[in-house]
């Protein structure tokens, strides 16, 4: 295939990545923009949402379709379930205290994956997509009488990968829609600048806590339904997302839900590029450059926010 | 109205307030006096339920409030202004007369009317809170407290860094307030400005009560102040 055509379809699989990983790292930078949390388990809410919709979809078999729009609600409700009982259970009780979510994180990290492996097994579990026709995309090339398309062999994308880049924008604009015109969402921005002054006005900020992990953990799980029909599930594969969406976070600016969006499509974008013309390694190496760059140049990432 | 008996409070090992009580009557304005780390602000917010009180007891109108979580207090009408403002910088002003009115589950007509004790905040409904002058975001501030409709209004330090005429409208609010019936505590480090609206004055000194007088006393015997706040 021509670089033109080649380029194109690396594209492609970064839109995708970025689709998957704006998601991901969405929900880390909402728990640590609202929280101050530093959740290292975030990559096993991913990766229990990818396990959960496989388990909700072999329940239910019949329809693909169906089954994934089942798994597709179904997962994230169950992980941030899952999730605002872990905060109940283990962050509250350690008072939120930065240092000390790190650790309990951690053995959150560990609990999750050695219960998933006792029950889902080692193994990598297919889910089948709701929908998958390969749609061929035109390329273009000058010619004599000018701009002339023509169909390159192997240019191609299925009807599944559009639907999870198109995903991600619906998903954004929900939440932005939340965030500045709901009461909802005035709650969890007055929470996140001022915590002790938002009690001091009724708002219940252990709830609203819980109810962030919750949507965080949910969020993750939302991007792990949606790349799982790709990719499989496996109990073992919440480390990439987590290490993506850390770097997203950081690039992005600690706690800037702007600046987490904007880093998600330029880290995913160069991860699936670089994956695709080179190999997935080389794409982790590149992003991890890339934070290293960013932290000299702008420590407080590139939409740092000031905090008053 | 308020009843604040013998309470203990600390930040982790440091003891600050050490069995103080006071009291505040509906339509009275009580001015807390003391120097620096004498434990006013302390004790607002353990009123405020935002620091925890290790002994003794809170009461308001009989209902005990003590170890109640923070965010149940606004709800009994206890309005808040803390040191500083503390508004919500980066909402509106009107995100943050919202979130008054919520924590008092108030209406458009709380709203209205207390908008018109402040029509300059009406003219500024879209601008970010952090972008006001000093004095807007004071005016922001009692708002927001107001908004949510209290019996009851904490104060602390509410002139600090204001011009005259702002001083004179934040007074103006305060008196206006005792009419309706509220009790209002204010920290004041001004004794000028304490002496014109208060109707009692206390003296903190290290976490204790070192007097309760009234203001007339304070006129006559100048010494009292010398005493207790060093002017």
């Amino acid at each position: 295939m021509e670089f033109g055509p080649h380029l194109m379809l690396a594209v492609l699989e970064g839109l995708v990545q970025a689709s998957v990983l704006t998601l991901t790292a969405l929900g880390l930078s909402l728990v640590f923009g609202v929280m101050r949390v530093v959740n290292v388990a975030h990559g096993e809410f991913f990766m229990l949402g990818a396990v959960l919709a496989w388990w909700i979809t072999s329940l239910l078999g019949g329809g693909a379709g169906l089954a994934f729009a089942a798994a597709l609600v179904g997962a994230p409700l169950m992980v941030g379930a899952i999730a605002a009982l872990a905060d109940w259970l283990v962050l509250r009780r350690v008072a939120y205290d930065p240092e000390r979510t790190i650790v309990a994180t951690i053995g959150l990290l560990y609990i999750f994956q050695q219960i998933t492996l006792m029950t889902f097994g080692p193994d990598a579990r297919p889910v089948p997509p709701p929908f998958n026709t390969r749609l061929a995309l035109p390329w273009f090339e000058w010619g004599e009488g000018g701009i002339a398309l023509y169909w390159p062999w192997g240019l191609s994308i299925t009807s599944y990968k559009l639907f999870v880049i198109a995903a991600a924008p619906v998903v954004l604009v929900a939440l932005w829609l939340v965030m500045t015109r709901t009461r909802l969402g005035l709650v969890l921005r007055a929470t996140r600048i001022d915590s002790e002054t938002a009690r001091a006005f009724a708002i219940p900020v252990e709830q609203v806590y819980a109810l962030v992990f919750g949507i965080g953990a949910a969020l993750a799980a939302l991007g792990a339904v949606l790349v799982v029909p790709i990719r499989q599930a496996h109990y073992l594969m919440g480390a990439d997302p987590l290490l993506l969406s850390f770097i997203v976070v950081i690039i992005g600016g600690l706690g800037s839900l702007r600046g987490t969006v904007l880093a998600a499509v330029l880290i995913g974008m160069s991860d699936g590029i670089i994956s695709v013309f080179f190999t997935p390694t080389l794409a982790k190496i590149f992003a991890t450059l890339v934070v290293a760059m960013v932290l000299v140049a702008r420590p407080g990432g590139l939409f740092g926010e000031r905090r008053t | 109205m308020l009843k604040v008996e013998a309470i203990d409070a600390a930040y982790g090992r440091v003891q600050v307030l050490r069995g103080l009580s006071i009291t505040a009557r509906a339509g009275e304005i009580l001015c807390l006096l003391g120097r620096n780390g004498a434990g006013k602000t302390t004790l607002l917010k353990a009123i405020m339920g935002l620091v925890p009180v290790t002994g003794g007891g809170i009461t308001l109108d009989g209902t005990e409030i003590t170890a109640l979580p923070a965010h149940r207090i606004p709800r009994l009408g206890i309005g808040y202004i803390p040191q500083g403002r503390r508004l919500f910088g980066e909402l509106t002003v009107a995100e943050n007369i919202e979130i008054g009115l919520m924590a008092g589950r108030q209406d458009r007509e709380t709203r209205a009317r207390v908008l018109a004790l402040f029509p300059r905040l009406g003219e500024r409904l879209g601008q970010r809170a952090d972008t006001l002058s000093g004095g807007e975001q004071q005016m922001l501030a009692t708002a927001r407290a107001l908004c949510l409709g209290p019996k009851l209004l904490l104060l602390d330090e509410p002139t600090e860094g204001l011009q005259p005429s702002m001083i004179a409208l934040i007074r103006e609010v305060v008196r206006e307030m005792r009419a309706r019936g509220v009790a209002v505590v204010l920290v004041e480090q001004r004794v000028d400005a304490v002496l014109e609206v208060a109707d009692r004055v206390v003296f903190i000194e290290n976490g204790r009560t070192a007097l309760d007088t009234a203001p007339e006393e304070l006129r006559t015997n100048p010494a009292l102040l010398h005493r207790h706040v060093g002017v």
